[in-house]
Protein backbone atom coordinates (compact mmCIF):
# COMPACT_ATOMS: atom_id res chain seq x y z
CA UNK A 1 0.00 0.00 0.00
CA UNK A 2 1.46 3.42 -0.66
CA UNK A 3 0.29 6.93 0.11
CA UNK A 4 -0.95 8.50 -2.92
CA UNK A 5 -0.91 12.74 -1.71
CA UNK A 6 2.63 13.16 -2.38
CA UNK A 7 2.28 11.49 -5.70
CA UNK A 8 -0.10 14.40 -6.52
CA UNK A 9 2.17 16.95 -5.35
CA UNK A 10 4.45 15.82 -7.94
CA UNK A 11 1.61 15.97 -10.70
CA UNK A 12 0.59 19.69 -9.49
CA UNK A 13 3.95 20.52 -9.53
CA UNK A 14 4.18 19.64 -13.39
CA UNK A 15 0.71 20.47 -14.26
CA UNK A 16 1.43 23.88 -12.91
CA UNK A 17 4.32 23.97 -15.20
CA UNK A 18 2.66 22.35 -18.65
CA UNK A 19 -0.13 24.97 -18.51
CA UNK A 20 2.23 27.82 -17.83
CA UNK A 21 4.34 26.72 -20.81
CA UNK A 22 1.02 26.14 -23.03
CA UNK A 23 0.00 29.81 -21.92
CA UNK A 24 -3.32 28.08 -20.06
CA UNK A 25 -4.42 30.50 -17.44
CA UNK A 26 -8.26 29.44 -17.01
CA UNK A 27 -8.30 25.20 -17.18
CA UNK A 28 -11.45 23.26 -16.47
CA UNK A 29 -10.18 20.12 -14.53
CA UNK A 30 -12.60 17.13 -15.62
CA UNK A 31 -12.40 13.94 -13.24
CA UNK A 32 -13.19 10.67 -14.29
CA UNK A 33 -15.31 8.36 -11.38
CA UNK A 34 -14.43 8.09 -8.80
CA UNK A 35 -10.48 8.36 -8.54
CA UNK A 36 -9.99 10.19 -10.89
CA UNK A 37 -12.33 12.89 -9.13
CA UNK A 38 -10.99 12.24 -6.05
CA UNK A 39 -7.45 13.13 -7.55
CA UNK A 40 -9.02 16.33 -9.81
CA UNK A 41 -10.47 17.90 -6.98
CA UNK A 42 -7.20 17.78 -5.02
CA UNK A 43 -5.55 19.05 -7.97
CA UNK A 44 -8.50 22.00 -8.22
CA UNK A 45 -7.45 23.06 -4.57
CA UNK A 46 -3.48 22.99 -4.89
CA UNK A 47 -3.51 24.53 -8.49
CA UNK A 48 -6.37 27.33 -6.94
CA UNK A 49 -8.50 27.06 -10.09
CA UNK A 50 -11.43 29.02 -10.73
CA UNK A 51 -14.03 27.53 -13.39
CA UNK A 52 -15.51 24.75 -11.21
CA UNK A 53 -14.48 20.94 -11.30
CA UNK A 54 -16.02 18.52 -13.92
CA UNK A 55 -17.33 14.83 -13.20
CA UNK A 56 -17.84 12.35 -15.71
CA UNK A 57 -19.42 8.83 -15.25
CA UNK A 58 -18.33 7.19 -18.89
CA UNK A 59 -20.43 3.89 -18.28
CA UNK A 60 -22.87 4.95 -21.02
CA UNK A 61 -19.68 5.27 -23.58
CA UNK A 62 -17.87 1.82 -22.05
CA UNK A 63 -17.16 -0.13 -25.38
CA UNK A 64 -17.97 -3.52 -23.13
CA UNK A 65 -21.24 -2.76 -22.88
CA UNK A 66 -22.29 -5.90 -24.95
CA UNK A 67 -19.86 -7.91 -22.39
CA UNK A 68 -20.20 -6.21 -19.09
CA UNK A 69 -23.82 -4.50 -19.28
CA UNK A 70 -24.52 -0.90 -17.50
CA UNK A 71 -22.71 -0.48 -14.11
CA UNK A 72 -25.56 -0.75 -11.30
CA UNK A 73 -23.63 2.09 -9.45
CA UNK A 74 -23.07 4.71 -12.48
CA UNK A 75 -23.43 8.40 -11.23
CA UNK A 76 -24.52 11.37 -13.08
CA UNK A 77 -21.83 13.28 -14.99
CA UNK A 78 -21.73 17.43 -14.63
CA UNK A 79 -19.97 19.44 -16.64
CA UNK A 80 -20.78 22.67 -14.81
CA UNK A 81 -19.41 25.41 -17.27
CA UNK A 82 -19.71 25.32 -21.10
CA UNK A 83 -16.71 23.51 -22.34
CA UNK A 84 -16.56 25.10 -25.71
CA UNK A 85 -13.28 27.17 -26.96
CA UNK A 86 -11.84 25.86 -22.71
CA UNK A 87 -8.50 24.09 -22.43
CA UNK A 88 -9.53 20.78 -20.37
CA UNK A 89 -7.22 18.71 -17.83
CA UNK A 90 -9.08 15.25 -17.32
CA UNK A 91 -7.48 13.50 -14.85
CA UNK A 92 -8.18 9.85 -14.00
CA UNK A 93 -6.56 7.10 -11.50
CA UNK A 94 -4.83 5.18 -13.37
CA UNK A 95 -3.89 4.49 -17.75
CA UNK A 96 -3.75 1.30 -18.08
CA UNK A 97 -5.23 -0.08 -21.71
CA UNK A 98 -6.42 3.87 -22.86
CA UNK A 99 -10.35 2.40 -23.29
CA UNK A 100 -11.46 4.72 -20.87
CA UNK A 101 -10.09 7.75 -21.72
CA UNK A 102 -11.54 7.21 -25.20
CA UNK A 103 -14.82 6.95 -23.97
CA UNK A 104 -14.46 10.11 -21.80
CA UNK A 105 -12.93 11.71 -24.93
CA UNK A 106 -15.82 10.45 -26.53
CA UNK A 107 -18.40 11.87 -23.48
CA UNK A 108 -16.50 15.15 -23.32
CA UNK A 109 -17.32 16.04 -27.29
CA UNK A 110 -21.17 15.80 -26.73
CA UNK A 111 -21.06 18.38 -24.27
CA UNK A 112 -18.86 20.70 -26.63
CA UNK A 113 -16.03 21.47 -28.61
CA UNK A 114 -13.14 21.99 -26.18
CA UNK A 115 -9.89 23.85 -27.49
CA UNK A 116 -7.43 21.10 -26.34
CA UNK A 117 -7.65 18.29 -23.98
CA UNK A 118 -4.86 17.36 -21.50
CA UNK A 119 -4.27 14.20 -19.46
CA UNK A 120 -3.43 13.48 -15.81
CA UNK A 121 -3.10 10.46 -14.27
CA UNK A 122 -1.75 8.88 -11.33
CA UNK A 123 -0.55 5.83 -12.66
CA UNK A 124 0.57 4.96 -15.66
CA UNK A 125 1.14 1.37 -16.14
CA UNK A 126 1.77 -0.79 -19.36
CA UNK A 127 -0.62 -2.28 -20.97
CA UNK A 128 -1.82 0.29 -23.44
CA UNK A 129 -4.37 -1.07 -26.19
CA UNK A 130 -5.02 2.03 -28.13
CA UNK A 131 -2.93 5.08 -29.41
CA UNK A 132 -3.51 7.35 -25.92
CA UNK A 133 -0.51 9.13 -23.94
CA UNK A 134 -0.45 11.33 -20.73
CA UNK A 135 0.79 14.43 -20.38
CA UNK A 136 0.79 14.53 -16.91
CA UNK A 137 2.12 11.34 -14.58
CA UNK A 138 2.46 10.52 -10.49
CA UNK A 139 4.39 7.76 -11.32
CA UNK A 140 4.93 5.06 -13.87
CA UNK A 141 4.59 1.17 -13.39
CA UNK A 142 5.54 -1.87 -15.19
CA UNK A 143 3.25 -4.72 -14.59
CA UNK A 144 2.24 -7.65 -16.02
CA UNK A 145 -1.32 -8.03 -17.41
CA UNK A 146 -2.54 -9.82 -14.47
CA UNK A 147 -1.60 -7.72 -12.25
CA UNK A 148 -3.60 -4.65 -11.19
CA UNK A 149 -2.98 -1.29 -9.17
CA UNK A 150 -6.20 0.22 -7.66
CA UNK A 151 -6.56 3.59 -5.90
CA UNK A 152 -8.58 3.73 -2.78
CA UNK A 153 -10.35 6.39 -0.83
CA UNK A 154 -11.43 9.45 -0.64
CA UNK A 155 -9.59 9.58 2.69
CA UNK A 156 -6.99 8.71 2.45
CA UNK A 157 -6.08 8.45 -0.72
CA UNK A 158 -4.15 4.79 -0.81
CA UNK A 159 -2.32 3.15 -3.95
CA UNK A 160 -2.70 -0.93 -3.90
CA UNK A 161 -1.04 -3.82 -5.70
CA UNK A 162 -2.57 -6.74 -6.56
CA UNK A 163 -0.12 -9.00 -7.47
CA UNK A 164 -0.77 -11.66 -10.32
CA UNK A 165 -2.90 -14.73 -9.50
CA UNK B 1 -43.82 -19.71 -13.75
CA UNK B 2 -44.52 -16.71 -12.20
CA UNK B 3 -44.36 -13.38 -14.38
CA UNK B 4 -41.72 -12.05 -11.82
CA UNK B 5 -39.19 -15.54 -12.70
CA UNK B 6 -40.04 -14.71 -16.37
CA UNK B 7 -38.60 -11.21 -16.10
CA UNK B 8 -35.48 -12.51 -14.11
CA UNK B 9 -32.33 -14.42 -15.11
CA UNK B 10 -31.39 -17.15 -12.81
CA UNK B 11 -29.00 -14.46 -10.67
CA UNK B 12 -32.09 -12.26 -10.36
CA UNK B 13 -31.03 -9.99 -12.56
CA UNK B 14 -33.60 -8.10 -15.01
CA UNK B 15 -34.15 -9.80 -18.43
CA UNK B 16 -37.61 -8.27 -18.99
CA UNK B 17 -39.61 -5.40 -17.25
CA UNK B 18 -42.82 -6.97 -17.31
CA UNK B 19 -44.48 -5.79 -13.79
CA UNK B 20 -43.61 -4.11 -10.47
CA UNK B 21 -44.88 -7.05 -9.04
CA UNK B 22 -42.24 -9.38 -7.30
CA UNK B 23 -39.23 -6.95 -7.77
CA UNK B 24 -36.29 -6.17 -4.80
CA UNK B 25 -35.81 -2.80 -3.53
CA UNK B 26 -33.15 -3.08 -5.24
CA UNK B 27 -34.08 -3.67 -8.96
CA UNK B 28 -36.01 -0.33 -8.47
CA UNK B 29 -33.47 1.53 -6.91
CA UNK B 30 -31.10 0.73 -9.46
CA UNK B 31 -33.66 1.49 -12.12
CA UNK B 32 -34.21 4.79 -10.28
CA UNK B 33 -30.45 5.93 -9.74
CA UNK B 34 -29.54 4.92 -13.33
CA UNK B 35 -32.06 7.14 -14.37
CA UNK B 36 -30.53 9.83 -12.26
CA UNK B 37 -27.59 9.65 -14.19
CA UNK B 38 -29.51 10.07 -17.42
CA UNK B 39 -31.93 12.62 -16.55
CA UNK B 40 -29.14 15.87 -17.70
CA UNK B 41 -28.51 14.01 -21.09
CA UNK B 42 -31.61 15.83 -21.81
CA UNK B 43 -29.93 19.51 -21.14
CA UNK B 44 -26.58 18.68 -23.27
CA UNK B 45 -25.52 19.80 -26.40
CA UNK B 46 -25.59 16.33 -28.13
CA UNK B 47 -28.62 14.33 -25.92
CA UNK B 48 -27.14 11.10 -26.92
CA UNK B 49 -25.57 8.18 -25.39
CA UNK B 50 -24.01 5.71 -27.64
CA UNK B 51 -24.73 2.66 -25.69
CA UNK B 52 -27.44 0.97 -27.65
CA UNK B 53 -25.63 1.91 -30.92
CA UNK B 54 -26.23 -0.97 -33.24
CA UNK B 55 -28.99 -2.21 -31.66
CA UNK B 56 -32.48 -2.33 -32.76
CA UNK B 57 -35.88 -1.72 -30.97
CA UNK B 58 -39.43 -2.39 -32.00
CA UNK B 59 -42.20 -0.91 -30.26
CA UNK B 60 -45.34 -3.70 -30.66
CA UNK B 61 -48.26 -1.24 -30.36
CA UNK B 62 -51.44 -3.80 -30.38
CA UNK B 63 -53.05 -1.13 -28.26
CA UNK B 64 -53.02 3.43 -29.57
CA UNK B 65 -51.00 5.54 -27.36
CA UNK B 66 -49.07 8.69 -28.82
CA UNK B 67 -47.68 9.60 -25.95
CA UNK B 68 -46.15 6.19 -24.39
CA UNK B 69 -44.87 5.23 -27.70
CA UNK B 70 -43.18 9.30 -28.22
CA UNK B 71 -41.47 8.76 -24.74
CA UNK B 72 -40.05 4.85 -25.94
CA UNK B 73 -39.23 6.08 -29.25
CA UNK B 74 -37.25 9.28 -27.78
CA UNK B 75 -35.52 7.18 -24.70
CA UNK B 76 -34.37 4.49 -27.42
CA UNK B 77 -33.00 6.96 -29.58
CA UNK B 78 -31.01 8.52 -27.26
CA UNK B 79 -29.57 5.66 -26.74
CA UNK B 80 -28.46 5.49 -30.37
CA UNK B 81 -31.04 2.29 -31.06
CA UNK B 82 -32.61 2.35 -33.80
CA UNK B 83 -36.20 2.14 -33.89
CA UNK B 84 -39.04 0.81 -35.90
CA UNK B 85 -42.92 1.69 -34.96
CA UNK B 86 -45.40 -1.16 -35.58
CA UNK B 87 -48.98 -0.42 -34.58
CA UNK B 88 -50.68 -3.27 -35.10
CA UNK B 89 -54.85 -3.88 -35.29
CA UNK B 90 -55.56 -6.57 -33.75
CA UNK B 91 -58.68 -7.96 -32.10
CA UNK B 92 -59.90 -8.16 -28.72
CA UNK B 93 -58.04 -11.28 -27.59
CA UNK B 94 -55.12 -12.78 -28.28
CA UNK B 95 -55.18 -14.94 -30.82
CA UNK B 96 -51.70 -17.32 -29.80
CA UNK B 97 -51.24 -18.17 -33.07
CA UNK B 98 -51.26 -15.16 -35.35
CA UNK B 99 -49.76 -13.02 -32.24
CA UNK B 100 -46.65 -16.16 -32.62
CA UNK B 101 -46.79 -15.33 -36.20
CA UNK B 102 -46.46 -11.75 -35.67
CA UNK B 103 -43.80 -12.10 -33.50
CA UNK B 104 -41.72 -14.71 -35.66
CA UNK B 105 -42.00 -12.33 -38.65
CA UNK B 106 -40.53 -9.29 -36.63
CA UNK B 107 -37.78 -11.35 -34.60
CA UNK B 108 -36.49 -12.47 -38.46
CA UNK B 109 -36.03 -8.74 -38.96
CA UNK B 110 -32.92 -9.18 -36.61
CA UNK B 111 -34.71 -7.01 -33.51
CA UNK B 112 -33.29 -6.78 -29.85
CA UNK B 113 -36.07 -5.19 -27.84
CA UNK B 114 -39.71 -5.29 -28.01
CA UNK B 115 -41.84 -2.71 -26.08
CA UNK B 116 -45.12 -4.07 -25.91
CA UNK B 117 -48.61 -2.29 -25.52
CA UNK B 118 -51.74 -4.72 -25.78
CA UNK B 119 -55.34 -4.16 -24.23
CA UNK B 120 -54.85 -8.11 -22.85
CA UNK B 121 -53.71 -8.62 -19.76
CA UNK B 122 -50.64 -10.97 -19.40
CA UNK B 123 -49.59 -9.87 -23.37
CA UNK B 124 -46.30 -8.97 -22.74
CA UNK B 125 -45.34 -11.97 -20.74
CA UNK B 126 -46.66 -13.93 -23.59
CA UNK B 127 -44.38 -12.77 -25.93
CA UNK B 128 -41.65 -12.52 -23.05
CA UNK B 129 -42.03 -16.21 -22.74
CA UNK B 130 -41.64 -16.89 -26.26
CA UNK B 131 -39.39 -14.78 -28.03
CA UNK B 132 -35.64 -15.67 -28.96
CA UNK B 133 -33.45 -15.37 -26.00
CA UNK B 134 -31.41 -12.52 -26.92
CA UNK B 135 -34.52 -10.11 -27.15
CA UNK B 136 -36.31 -8.62 -23.85
CA UNK B 137 -38.90 -7.59 -24.03
CA UNK B 138 -40.52 -4.39 -22.25
CA UNK B 139 -44.40 -4.26 -20.98
CA UNK B 140 -45.55 -0.58 -21.84
CA UNK B 141 -49.67 -1.45 -20.50
CA UNK B 142 -50.89 -4.73 -20.84
CA UNK B 143 -54.75 -4.52 -20.19
CA UNK B 144 -55.85 -3.63 -16.67
CA UNK B 145 -53.46 -5.71 -15.65
CA UNK B 146 -49.63 -3.45 -15.36
CA UNK B 147 -47.97 -0.60 -16.46
CA UNK B 148 -44.54 -0.91 -14.92
CA UNK B 149 -42.62 2.26 -16.57
CA UNK B 150 -45.14 4.50 -15.69
CA UNK B 151 -44.70 3.99 -12.22
CA UNK B 152 -41.27 3.84 -12.28
CA UNK B 153 -41.48 7.34 -13.64
CA UNK B 154 -43.79 8.43 -11.15
CA UNK B 155 -41.95 7.20 -8.20
CA UNK B 156 -39.14 8.87 -10.07
CA UNK B 157 -40.61 11.98 -9.65
CA UNK B 158 -41.53 11.34 -6.48
CA UNK B 159 -38.09 10.53 -4.96
CA UNK B 160 -36.30 13.98 -7.26
CA UNK B 161 -38.58 16.06 -4.67
CA UNK B 162 -38.96 14.00 -1.17
CA UNK B 163 -37.13 10.86 -0.91
CA UNK B 164 -37.76 10.08 2.21
CA UNK B 165 -40.34 7.63 1.40
CA UNK B 166 -40.83 5.70 4.44
CA UNK B 167 -42.02 9.41 5.85
CA UNK B 168 -44.05 9.76 2.61
CA UNK B 169 -48.37 9.60 2.59
CA UNK B 170 -49.23 9.05 -0.82
CA UNK B 171 -52.83 8.95 -2.41
CA UNK B 172 -53.92 7.77 -5.75
CA UNK B 173 -57.55 9.47 -6.64
CA UNK B 174 -60.09 8.03 -9.04
CA UNK B 175 -60.50 4.90 -11.46
CA UNK B 176 -58.20 2.69 -9.56
CA UNK B 177 -60.89 -0.62 -10.68
CA UNK B 178 -59.69 -0.26 -14.52
CA UNK B 179 -56.15 1.42 -13.84
CA UNK B 180 -53.07 -0.44 -14.53
CA UNK B 181 -50.93 2.93 -13.59
CA UNK B 182 -52.79 2.31 -10.14
CA UNK B 183 -51.66 -1.24 -9.99
CA UNK B 184 -48.17 -0.72 -10.93
CA UNK B 185 -47.76 2.29 -8.91
CA UNK B 186 -49.18 0.70 -5.46
CA UNK B 187 -46.47 -2.30 -6.00
CA UNK B 188 -43.54 -0.08 -6.20
CA UNK B 189 -44.19 2.75 -3.67
CA UNK B 190 -44.51 -0.70 -1.04
CA UNK B 191 -41.74 -1.83 -2.37
CA UNK B 192 -39.93 1.41 -1.18
CA UNK B 193 -41.46 1.27 2.05
CA UNK B 194 -43.77 4.36 1.40
CA UNK B 195 -45.16 4.74 4.80
CA UNK B 196 -48.90 5.01 3.84
CA UNK B 197 -50.55 4.45 0.15
CA UNK B 198 -54.26 5.61 0.06
CA UNK B 199 -56.59 4.73 -2.56
CA UNK B 200 -59.56 7.29 -2.62
CA UNK B 201 -62.47 6.25 -5.25
CA UNK B 202 -66.35 5.40 -5.10
CA UNK B 203 -67.06 1.79 -4.61
CA UNK B 204 -68.53 0.82 -7.95
CA UNK B 205 -64.38 2.28 -9.11
CA UNK B 206 -62.37 -0.28 -6.69
CA UNK B 207 -61.57 -3.50 -7.18
CA UNK B 208 -62.56 -5.79 -4.74
CA UNK B 209 -60.62 -6.91 -1.93
CA UNK B 210 -58.44 -3.73 -2.78
CA UNK B 211 -57.19 -3.79 1.35
CA UNK B 212 -54.72 -6.58 0.42
CA UNK B 213 -52.38 -4.59 -1.61
CA UNK B 214 -51.66 -3.40 1.70
CA UNK B 215 -53.59 0.04 0.77
CA UNK B 216 -55.77 2.48 3.52
CA UNK B 217 -59.16 2.98 1.37
CA UNK B 218 -61.39 6.18 1.49
CA UNK B 219 -64.08 6.81 -0.19
CA UNK B 220 -63.95 10.90 0.81
CA UNK B 221 -61.91 13.11 -1.10
CA UNK B 222 -61.56 15.60 1.47
CA UNK B 223 -60.89 12.69 4.16
CA UNK B 224 -58.48 10.93 2.50
CA UNK B 225 -56.00 13.95 1.41
CA UNK B 226 -56.01 15.47 5.00
CA UNK B 227 -52.14 15.70 5.33
CA UNK B 228 -50.87 13.49 2.30
CA UNK B 229 -47.11 14.47 0.55
CA UNK B 230 -48.25 13.37 -2.74
CA UNK B 231 -51.64 13.07 -4.58
CA UNK B 232 -51.72 11.23 -7.55
CA UNK B 233 -54.87 11.54 -9.71
CA UNK B 234 -55.71 9.54 -12.60
CA UNK B 235 -57.51 9.80 -16.00
CA UNK B 236 -60.92 8.76 -15.93
CA UNK B 237 -61.80 7.20 -19.34
CA UNK B 238 -64.94 7.75 -20.82
CA UNK B 239 -66.31 5.40 -21.84
CA UNK B 240 -67.08 4.46 -18.42
CA UNK B 241 -69.64 6.29 -17.96
CA UNK B 242 -71.52 4.52 -20.45
CA UNK B 243 -71.65 1.62 -17.91
CA UNK B 244 -73.07 2.87 -15.24
CA UNK B 245 -70.05 2.89 -13.50
CA UNK B 246 -70.35 6.49 -12.52
CA UNK B 247 -73.09 9.12 -13.01
CA UNK B 248 -72.33 12.22 -14.91
CA UNK B 249 -68.68 13.84 -15.55
CA UNK B 250 -69.76 16.74 -13.09
CA UNK B 251 -70.96 14.69 -10.83
CA UNK B 252 -67.73 12.78 -10.71
CA UNK B 253 -65.61 15.90 -10.89
CA UNK B 254 -68.14 17.26 -7.63
CA UNK B 255 -67.04 14.49 -5.81
CA UNK B 256 -63.53 13.47 -6.35
CA UNK B 257 -62.03 16.50 -8.56
CA UNK B 258 -58.88 17.67 -7.03
CA UNK B 259 -59.58 21.58 -6.72
CA UNK B 260 -57.87 24.40 -5.39
CA UNK B 261 -59.62 24.31 -1.98
CA UNK B 262 -59.47 20.36 -1.57
CA UNK B 263 -55.41 20.05 -2.59
CA UNK B 264 -55.14 22.61 0.43
CA UNK B 265 -56.01 19.74 2.74
CA UNK B 266 -53.15 17.92 1.71
CA UNK B 267 -49.14 19.42 2.79
CA UNK B 268 -48.85 22.58 1.71
CA UNK B 269 -46.02 21.10 -0.10
CA UNK B 270 -47.88 17.94 -1.92
CA UNK B 271 -46.89 17.26 -5.11
CA UNK B 272 -49.94 16.68 -7.70
CA UNK B 273 -49.19 13.82 -10.62
CA UNK B 274 -50.93 12.84 -13.28
CA UNK B 275 -50.04 9.87 -15.68
CA UNK B 276 -51.56 11.94 -18.45
CA UNK B 277 -53.79 12.56 -20.93
CA UNK B 278 -55.78 14.81 -18.23
CA UNK B 279 -59.14 15.80 -18.41
CA UNK B 280 -59.63 18.76 -17.52
CA UNK B 281 -62.24 19.66 -15.25
CA UNK B 282 -63.45 16.10 -15.08
CA UNK B 283 -60.79 14.61 -12.63
CA UNK B 284 -58.46 17.99 -12.01
CA UNK B 285 -59.08 21.47 -11.90
CA UNK B 286 -57.18 23.60 -14.62
CA UNK B 287 -55.97 25.62 -12.03
CA UNK B 288 -54.25 23.05 -10.40
CA UNK B 289 -53.30 21.06 -13.40
CA UNK B 290 -50.89 24.01 -14.24
CA UNK B 291 -50.82 25.12 -10.81
CA UNK B 292 -47.24 25.55 -8.50
CA UNK B 293 -47.79 21.77 -6.62
CA UNK B 294 -47.95 20.16 -10.11
CA UNK B 295 -45.49 17.92 -11.34
CA UNK B 296 -47.28 16.63 -14.02
CA UNK B 297 -45.03 17.91 -17.00
CA UNK B 298 -41.86 17.01 -15.25
CA UNK B 299 -43.36 13.38 -15.12
CA UNK B 300 -43.48 13.57 -18.80
CA UNK B 301 -39.87 14.47 -19.06
CA UNK B 302 -38.62 11.99 -16.65
CA UNK B 303 -40.41 9.43 -18.42
CA UNK B 304 -37.59 9.52 -21.09
CA UNK B 305 -34.73 9.21 -18.47
CA UNK B 306 -36.65 6.45 -16.87
CA UNK B 307 -37.59 4.47 -20.10
CA UNK B 308 -33.76 4.73 -20.97
CA UNK B 309 -32.54 2.94 -18.18
CA UNK B 310 -35.07 0.08 -17.96
CA UNK B 311 -33.61 -0.19 -22.01
CA UNK B 312 -30.00 -0.20 -20.77
CA UNK B 313 -30.12 -2.39 -17.77
CA UNK B 314 -32.23 -5.55 -19.76
CA UNK B 315 -30.38 -5.11 -22.81
CA UNK B 316 -27.29 -5.13 -20.76
CA UNK B 317 -28.41 -7.78 -18.81
CA UNK B 318 -28.73 -10.16 -22.02
CA UNK B 319 -25.39 -9.06 -22.74
CA UNK B 320 -23.72 -10.31 -19.71
CA UNK B 321 -22.58 -13.85 -19.36
CA UNK B 322 -23.83 -15.39 -16.47
CA UNK B 323 -21.25 -14.89 -13.41
CA UNK B 324 -20.02 -18.51 -13.03
CA UNK B 325 -21.22 -19.83 -9.52
CA UNK B 326 -18.73 -21.81 -7.50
Amino acid sequence: MRDAEFLIEAMAGQLRDLLARRGISEPVLVGIHSGGVWIAERLHQRLEIHAPLGRLDISFYRDDFSRLGINPQVRPSELPCDIDGRHLVLVDDVLHTGRTVRAALNELFDYGRPASVLLAVLVDRSGRELPIEANVIGTRMKLSAGQHVQLTGPEPLQLTLQPAP
Amino acid sequence: MSTTHVQLDPQGRLLHFLTVEGLTRRHLTEILDTAESLHSVAERRVKKLPTLHGKTVVNLFFEASTRTRTTFELAAKRLSADVLNLNIATSSAVKGESLLDTLRNIEAMQCDMFVVRHVQSGAAEFIARHVKPHIAVLNAGDGRHAHPTQAMLDVFTIRRHKPDFPNLQVAIVGDILHSRVARSLIHALSILGTGAIRVIAPRTLLPAHVENLGVQVFHDLAYGLRDVDVVVMLRLQRERMESALLPSEQEFFQRYGLTGERLALARPDALVMHPGPINRGVEIDSRVADGPQSVILEQVTNGIAVRMAIMSITLGNHARPLEETA
